[in-house]
């Protein structure tokens, strides 16, 4: 009877082998496959067991916070935003309901402590619980405030205006985003309660939107900035070059106007800046062609999202886009898209953010730094993690076609189309941009500002611009939204 | 070393898991279980050391590692009770107290337990009694489809878990009755080994008993361990592996069969092979979660008291009853579902190591087989090794989806008064038997050592 009993017990070796081969099979092999099953709540309960890094500003303001709640056992922590709709944009807001957007979903891994697999198993070991890191913003709060409030005057005071408009600064040097306002702001407080948020998602308004980086509207004339630079770096033209002035003009089969059908004789490309001469850019595209166009534009960042640490699905590239909604390298009306509109091939478009990086390039001596929005991460003991480096992202220009557009601009300032615009009275230099949306008798237009100060020592680069606002003009409606967020940023040091 | 000095360094480990485990609890946990809590453990190890005591005195030969690795198997349960709810710890604590009791009254009332096999059919419709007694109404009781519990005033009882011990009594006597009729009469038929008709019948109407258990009780696991356990007696009687093979045949065939007219039988079975289908029967939750957890789990686990087991915040229901019976992300984390939140807890290795704590049970019940001297013992030393590593395959596997899931207990892990109670009778026997078979025969008197037994096997007339 023995010999049975043996083979019955290896036969129950067996059975228990099995258990084991499975509970590998879940506990190992395939534990990243559920997971990530949509069944699989337990991920997202588990990160609200985390408490998340706060996220303050450079200069120290609190801008998100993970508070607990209930208390008792396992505390859950649940996000608590002290400034309100003023960081609602680009911060985003993180709840379990809906989810994560904006900075709170790319810099979920800092914040949620566990983009260190050692830190995070030496926590275990500790028995420590998981401690998210902390994050600061390279963004101003007092620069922020100023955008914002500079936005809404500009929205109150227009009666044309829908109310919508984003304005971006960056630090030319150091790629550093010192304000990032969008209008129609939201509170990301309001968005936990999942009603609130489906109402916000179905605004006509769309308050949701960071119209910063994720609308993209017809730059028009700051567009020949971009323009001028292919030209003048090509070693075709000079500031001195000249062409006719005249209007309108013949481009790609159609009559092409200055602003008002103004004349102007033969004039150099510097006045044609200063005066903002349609026909003169949109005769230097056709001689430029849309190859050195496109080069230009590329390395200005266009045709890519911009570099910032904000989610890919909140970021929209810059380019000429045809009908079907794709960017196109060629086969676009160049002469329209030098003046930064275009046709049925291609229609110029360009986010706030990517024209902001247009006026920083330039403000740097032709040489494009990546932006960030990120200063610095600290662990929650408070060592610092990583800090910003300035970080090159492309040499955009010859710093010679750098100093010969910020004399160019300059002169736009000061006696072009955007005199009587001031920066604490140093120089500084500006192109504006009214482009026309839709049929031009309608008057629609999407007036935009891109400047940087002081023109010597350039501290901050900026990009304004507003949605679609009846009889607007890029001097009067964006032009003191840029001025304002300017001296800001220069009286907070940069 | 004597026998029980072995058994005393043995309890070693298990006073260590409990106070590593039961330290690590209380401090991930520090900010809502008292430190008063603690002793639930100590409570635990008072206990574990009176029953050494008892089998020192009453049963000097026994196994020297059965009771101790019973009682590391009951450590690893009492510590992960105490981390889900330290109410259920010291519930659980009390009822070994309960279940030590019944091992001692086991032992001291059954002194031969050979009186056994003269009861077998008394015994054996005590068995059937209780298996069917969910079933009864008003004590009856349903839960997820199968019957499985009894409810009497404010006990509630689970009667399998004695009837396994009945019917593999009543096996083990019957089929050490019968076994020379089974092999000594059998016929060859198209080369397989068919028993005379007369004595296959009992063996056929176990078959339909287990059938009728399945279509009564609905349990495909309780079925399983029972049907299991017999063909591992009837196996180790007659040594023909063709019985084993017809048996689980049929037993296969009738289970399809049954499976297809059960609803719910054929809903664990469905959940079983498609667990994440789409608009799938709601039960299939349970076992989502099962692997859910498991995959928390990964290699370590996350650590005692560190694993997801509450839900929390917007998911958290409104609960009257107290945790886990409302607001677990695993349904019955501390009876069924108990072995997932060990791996979740302590990852594959803990897992693993409960299963091999299971696997040298099991080898010290078959070495007691082995070594009992007569056929009964045997019989049912193997038997009651059996449908306790049955049983414990059958939760195990249910929870890790090698099988359906089934609604047993992990032996000597899961919460459970009856489940504990059954196997320290368990037990018990095991240790009769074992405590027979190492006992030195006692010389009558000092004296020339006895001849040697003439060696048969040399083929000496």
């Amino acid at each position: 009877m023995n010999a049975p009993i043996v083979r019955i017990y290896g036969f129950i070796l067996l059975l228990f082998a099995g258990l084991i081969g499975f509970s590998s099979y879940w506990a190992v092999f395939h534990a990243d496959a559920l997971k990530q099953n949509s069944l699989n709540h337990r991920p997202l309960i588990e990160t609200q067991t985390i408490k998340r890094g706060n996220i303050t500003t450079a200069d120290g303001q609190l801008v998100a916070e993970s508070k607990p709640q209930g208390g008792g056992a396992n505390p859950i922590y649940v996000r608590d935003y002290p400034t309100g709709s003023l960081f609602g944009h680009p911060v985003g807001y993180s709840y379990i309901q809906v989810g994560q957007s904006e900075l709170e979903s790319s810099l979920n891994d800092s914040l949620v402590g566990s983009s260190n697999e050692f830190s995070s198993i030496l926590d275990e070991l500790r028995g420590h619980a998981q401690v998210g890191d902390n994050v600061a913003l390279t963004i101003n709060s007092t620069v922020q405030k100023t955008a914002m409030d500079a936005l809404n005057a500009a929205n109150a005071s227009t009666a044309g205006s829908n109310g919508a408009g984003a304005v971006v600064a960056l630090n030319p040097t150091t790629g550093a985003v010192l304000a990032m306002a969008s209008t129609p702001p939201y509170d990301p407080n309001a968005v936990a309660n999942t009603s609130t948020y489906s109402k916000l998602n179905r605004d006509k308004a769309a308050p949701l939107v960071d119209r910063a980086v994720q609308s993209r509207y017809p730059p028009g004339s700051t567009m020949k900035v971009v323009t001028a630079a292919a030209a003048l770096d090509s070693g075709q033209f000079t500031p001195d070059t000249v062409l006719s002035g005249a209007s309108p003009i013949t481009i790609s089969g159609s009559p092409l106007s200055n602003s008002n059908g103004e004349q102007f004789g033969d004039i150099s490309m510097t006045t044609a800046l200063t005066f903002s001469v349609n026909t003169y850019f949109a005769q230097v595209g056709e001689k430029l062609g849309p190859g050195p166009m496109v080069d230009m534009m590329k390395r200005f960042g266009f045709y890519s999202d911009p570099q910032a640490q904000l989610p890919d699905t909140d970021m929209t590239a810059s380019g000429p886009l045809n009908t079907s909604g794709n960017l196109v390298t060629s086969g676009f009306d160049v002469g329209r898209v030098a003046i930064g509109q275009g046709g049925a091939e291609g229609t110029m478009l360009a986010t706030p953010f990517q024209m902001a990086e247009v006026a920083a390039a330039v403000a740097n001596g032709g040489v494009l730094e990546r932006p960030s929005l990120v200063q610095k991460v600290t662990d929650p003991d408070g060592r610092t993690l990583s800090e910003l480096k300035a970080q090159a992202q492309s040499t955009v220009m010859k710093p010679q076609t750098a100093t010969q557009l910020t004399d160019m601009m300059t002169r736009v300032t000061q006696e072009g189309t955007a005199a009587g615009l001031t920066v604490g009275g140093a120089p500084f230099a500006g192109k504006t941009g009214t482009a026309e949306i839709g049929d031009p008798a309608l008057g629609v237009h999407q007036p935009w500002f891109i400047a940087f100060a002081p023109a010597s020592d350039p501290q901050v680069a900026v990009a304004a611009t507003i949605e679609r606002c009846a009889g607007c003009f890029g001097a009067e409606v964006a032009g003191p939204i840029a001025t304002k967020v300017m001296e800001a940023a220069i009286a907070s040091g940069g | 070393m004597k026998a029980r000095n072995r058994e005393l360094l043995a309890l070693i480990p298990v006073a260590v898991l409990i106070t590593a485990g039961f330290t690590a609890v209380l401090i991930v946990n520090s900010n809502h279980i008292s430190n008063l809590s603690v002793i639930y453990g100590g409570y635990f190890l008072a206990v574990c050391l009176g029953v050494h005591l008892f089998i020192r005195a009453r049963l000097p030969y026994a196994d020297p590692y059965l009771f101790p690795l019973c009682a590391l198997l009951a450590a690893v349960g009492l510590v992960i009770l105490y981390r889900i709810n330290d109410a259920l710890a010291l519930k659980q604590a009390s009822i070994f107290v309960a279940g030590a009791v019944l091992l001692a009254l086991t032992i001291i009332f059954l002194r031969d337990y050979k009186v056994l096999e003269r009861y077998r059919y008394l015994i054996a419709l005590a068995g059937m009694g209780l298996l069917l007694a969910p079933r009864l109404p008003g004590i009856g009781s349903q839960v997820n489809g199968a019957y499985l519990g009894i409810n009497a005033g404010p006990l509630s009882f689970q009667p399998a878990e004695v009837a396994k011990i009945c019917i593999v009594i009543f096996l083990a006597s019957y089929l050490h009755e019968r076994r020379e009729l089974l092999t000594v009469g059998a016929k060859r038929v198209l080369g397989l080994t068919i028993p005379p008709l007369k004595h296959f019948g009992p063996l056929l109407a176990v078959w339909g008993a287990a059938m009728l258990l399945l279509f009564v009780i609905r349990d495909i696991g309780s079925s399983l361990m029972f049907f299991g356990a017999f063909l591992a007696l009837l196996y180790v009687a007659t040594n023909r592996l063709s019985y084993v093979l017809a048996g689980l045949a049929l037993f296969l065939v009738g289970t399809y069969f049954v499976s297809h007219s059960v609803a719910h039988v054929q809903e664990r079975v469905d959940i079983w092979l498609h667990p994440f289908a789409k608009h799938g029967p709601s039960g299939a939750g349970q076992v989502q979660q099962s692997l859910f957890a498991q995959a928390d789990g990964g290699l370590f686990g996350a650590g005692l008291g560190s694993s997801l087991l509450k839900l929390t915040g917007p998911f958290a229901p409104h609960c009257v009853q107290a945790f886990p019976d409302c607001g677990s992300i695993l349904p019955a984390p501390h009876t069924d579902e108990i072995y997932a939140v060990i791996v979740s807890e302590l990852g594959l290795f803990g897992g693993v190591g409960v299963i091999v704590i299971y696997a040298m049970i099991a080898a010290r019940g078959f070495k007691t087989a082995v070594m009992a001297p007569d056929g009964f013992s045997k019989l049912l030393a193997a038997g009651l090794t059996a449908v306790f590593a049955l049983q414990a395959f059958v939760i195990i596997g249910g929870v890790v989806k090698l099988i359906p899931l089934t609604g047993v207990t992990m032996p000597f892990v899961s919460f459970g008064g009856s489940s504990v109670i059954a196997n320290m009778v368990l037990l018990a026997l095991l240790l009769q038997i074992s405590d027979r078979a190492r006992r030195p025969v006692q010389p009558f008197e000092l004296g020339p050592a006895p001849p040697p037994p003439p060696d048969l096997e040399m083929g000496y007339p």
